[in-house]
C-alpha cells in the first residue's frame, strides 16, 4: 500500500489537487468539529454574513466528542454519518470551506459542489473514536456551546489518519471500492 | 417473597453502562480478527486493524472505544415473585444510565423531543422492554446503540407470497442502501414475523446473541449462513472502502404470525456492537 501523503491545514486548491479517492492521509493543523446543529446554525450565520469563524481553507470534521477526563485533552472523538450535512454543504463550500472530514457517501448535489469549488472530503474510521482521541493535542470550544457535544470546537491535530474519498475530479472510493470487490450474480 | 432495592439496581447500570461502551466484548474481537485474516481489500485491512488498536486502547484506558456511547436500550426480564423497593424499576435504571454516563464520561446524546431537539444534558430516558417472567430474579440487558447503524434499519411489511427469497432479498437490499454509513464490518439481526413493532424488537434482540451462533432452527441457520455470504459478496467491505469483510454475523429471529403476514425488520448494529447483562440478586444465577 502507498505510504500515507502528509497534509496541514488551512488547505489550498494546491494541495488539494494532488490527492486522489483512495490515497492515505495524515492531516495536522487546525480544523473546526460541527455536525447537525451546528450546521444549521452555520448556514443561517452565512446569509447574514455573521460566521463564528473565517471557513476560507478550513477544515470541518463532522464530530461530537465524548467528555474529556481531567487531565486529558479530549474524550472520545471521530466521524458521525456525513449524509445529514448534505442539506447545508453547498452553502459552506461557497463560503471558502476547503475539505470535510466524515464518514459514509455524499449525495449528488455535495460531489459535484466539491467539484465545483475543488474541495475534499475525507473519511475518518467510525468506531476509532479512543485512536483518534490521541491525534487531539488542543481543543477550544469556539462557538455555539450551548450545544454541548454539538458545539464548534476548534481542534488542534497532530497526523489524523484519513482516506481521500471525494477528489477534484469527481471521484468517489465508495463506489469505486465497491465495484472492485463486489461478486454479486446480476 | 424475595426483594431487591432499587438502589441495587442503580449501582448495575451504572457499572454496565461504562462496562459495555469500554470494553467491546471478546466475540466480536475475534470475529474482526478473523474478517483480518479473509479480508483481501488492503485498505479494508488497514480500517480491520486500526478498529482492533482502538478497542484496546478504549479497554486499556476504560474510555469510549466510540464517542457516539449511543441511546441506552434495556431489555429487563422480571420474575414475577420479585418485589423491588425503594423506588420504581424505571426510576433506578434512568438513574444508572445518568451515573454511568456522568462518571464514566461518556457522552449524552439524547434530545428530549423529536422536533425540538434539547440535549436531555444525561442521556436519559433509556429505551426499556420490559417482559414478566416466573422466577424471582431480574436479569437486565444492557444495549448502547449508535445512530449511525441505526438509522439503516428497515421494516417492511411482506406479503406471504413473498416468501424467502423476497425475504431474503429485503435483507440484502437493506445493508446494500446502508453502504458505508453503519460503520461496516456490520452485524445484522433480522426480525421475521410477528407483527410491525414485534418484529422491530426481535430484529434488535438477535444483536445480542454471541457473534456467529446459529438460530437453533435448521432452515433458519441454512439462511443466517447464506445471508451472511451474499452481503458479504457485495462489496462494501470495512468502512465501505471496498473489501469482502461487510458483515460479521447476521442472525435471525422469528416468530408466528398472521395469515396475510410477513413482516420483516432488519436492524444493524456497528461493529461496536456493545452489550451486557446482569443478572439480580447477584448469586442467583440460574
Amino acid at each position: 500500500m502507498k505510504k500515507a501523503i502528509k497534509v496541514s491545514t488551512p488547505l489550498n486548491t494546491k494541495d488539494i489537487a494532488g490527492l486522489r479517492a483512495g490515497d492515505r492521509v495524515v492531516l495536522s493543523g487546525i480544523i473546526y468539529t460541527a455536525r447537525d446543529m451546528a450546521h444549521k446554525r452555520l448556514v443561517k450565520a452565512a446569509g447574514s454574513g455573521e460566521l463564528p469563524f473565517d471557513l476560507r481553507g478550513q477544515v470541518i470534521f463532522y464530530a461530537g466528542p465524548a467528555p474529556a477526563k481531567p487531565g486529558s485533552v479530549t474524550g472520545s472523538i471521530g466521524p458521525t454519518t456525513s449524509y445529514r450535512m448534505d442539506a447545508y454543504t453547498p452553502v459552506l463550500l461557497r463560503c471558502g470551506l476547503k475539505g470535510m472530514i466524515g464518514k459514509g457517501q455524499r449525495s449528488e448535489e455535495v460531489r459535484e459542489s466539491i467539484r465545483k469549488h475543488k474541495a475534499v472530503y475525507f473519511a475518518a474510521i467510525g468506531g476509532t473514536a479512543a485512536l483518534i482521541a490521541g491525534k487531539v493535542k488542543k481543543v477550544e470550544i469556539v462557538a455555539y456551546g450551548d450545544l454541548h457535544t454539538e458545539a464548534v470546537r476548534k481542534l488542534e491535530v497532530k497526523n489524523l489518519p484519513l482516506i481521500v474519498v471525494n477528489d477534484i475530479e469527481g471521484n468517489d472510493l465508495y463506489n469505486e471500492g465497491v465495484m472492485k470487490y463486489r461478486r454479486e450474480k446480476q | 417473597m424475595i426483594s431487591l432495592s432499587a438502589d441495587k439496581i442503580t449501582k448495575e447500570v451504572t457499572k454496565l453502562c461504562i462496562g459495555i461502551n469500554c470494553n467491546i466484548g471478546s466475540d466480536v474481537i475475534r470475529a474482526i480478527r478473523k474478517a483480518l485474516k479473509s479480508e483481501t481489500s488492503p485498505i479494508g485491512r488497514d480500517v480491520l486493524g486500526q478498529i482492533l488498536k482502538n478497542d484496546s486502547i478504549a479497554a486499556r484506558d476504560n474510555t469510549a472505544a466510540c464517542q457516539d456511547t449511543g441511546i441506552v436500550i434495556v431489555f429487563v426480564r422480571l420474575g414475577q415473585d420479585l418485589r423491588i423497593t425503594g423506588g420504581s424499576l424505571s426510576d433506578a435504571i434512568n438513574e444508572g444510565v445518568r451515573q454511568g454516563y456522568k462518571k464514566g464520561y461518556l457522552r449524552k446524546s439524547v434530545v428530549n423531543d423529536p422536533l425540538e431537539r434539547t440535549n436531555t444534558g444525561d442521556n436519559t430516558p433509556a429505551v426499556i422492554h420490559t417482559e414478566i417472567v416466573s422466577g424471582k430474579k431480574l436479569e437486565l440487558t444492557l444495549m448502547a446503540k449508535g445512530a449511525g447503524s441505526e438509522n439503516m434499519s428497515a421494516v417492511r411489511m411482506l406479503s406471504p407470497s413473498d416468501g424467502e427469497n423476497g425475504v431474503k432479498k429485503f435483507i440484502v437490499d437493506t445493508v446494500r442502501n446502508a453502504g458505508a454509513n453503519p460503520c461496516p464490518p456490520i452485524v445484522v439481526g433480522v426480525g421475521i414475523g410477528g407483527t410491525a413493532e414485534s418484529a422491530s424488537l426481535i430484529a434488535k434482540k438477535a444483536l445480542l446473541r454471541p457473534l456467529n451462533t446459529r438460530n437453533k432452527n435448521r432452515r433458519y441457520a441454512a439462511m443466517e449462513r447464506e445471508l451472511l455470504k451474499q452481503i458479504n459478496n457485495l462489496g462494501i467491505g470495512p468502512q465501505g472502502f471496498g473489501g469482502r469483510m461487510t458483515a460479521l454475523a447476521v442472525h435471525i429471529e422469528t416468530m408466528s404470525c398472521h395469515i396475510a403476514s410477513l413482516p420483516v425488520a432488519v436492524n444493524i448494529n456497528c461493529h461496536a456492537a456493545r452489550h451486557g447483562s446482569v443478572i439480580l440478586p447477584l448469586g442467583r444465577i440460574k
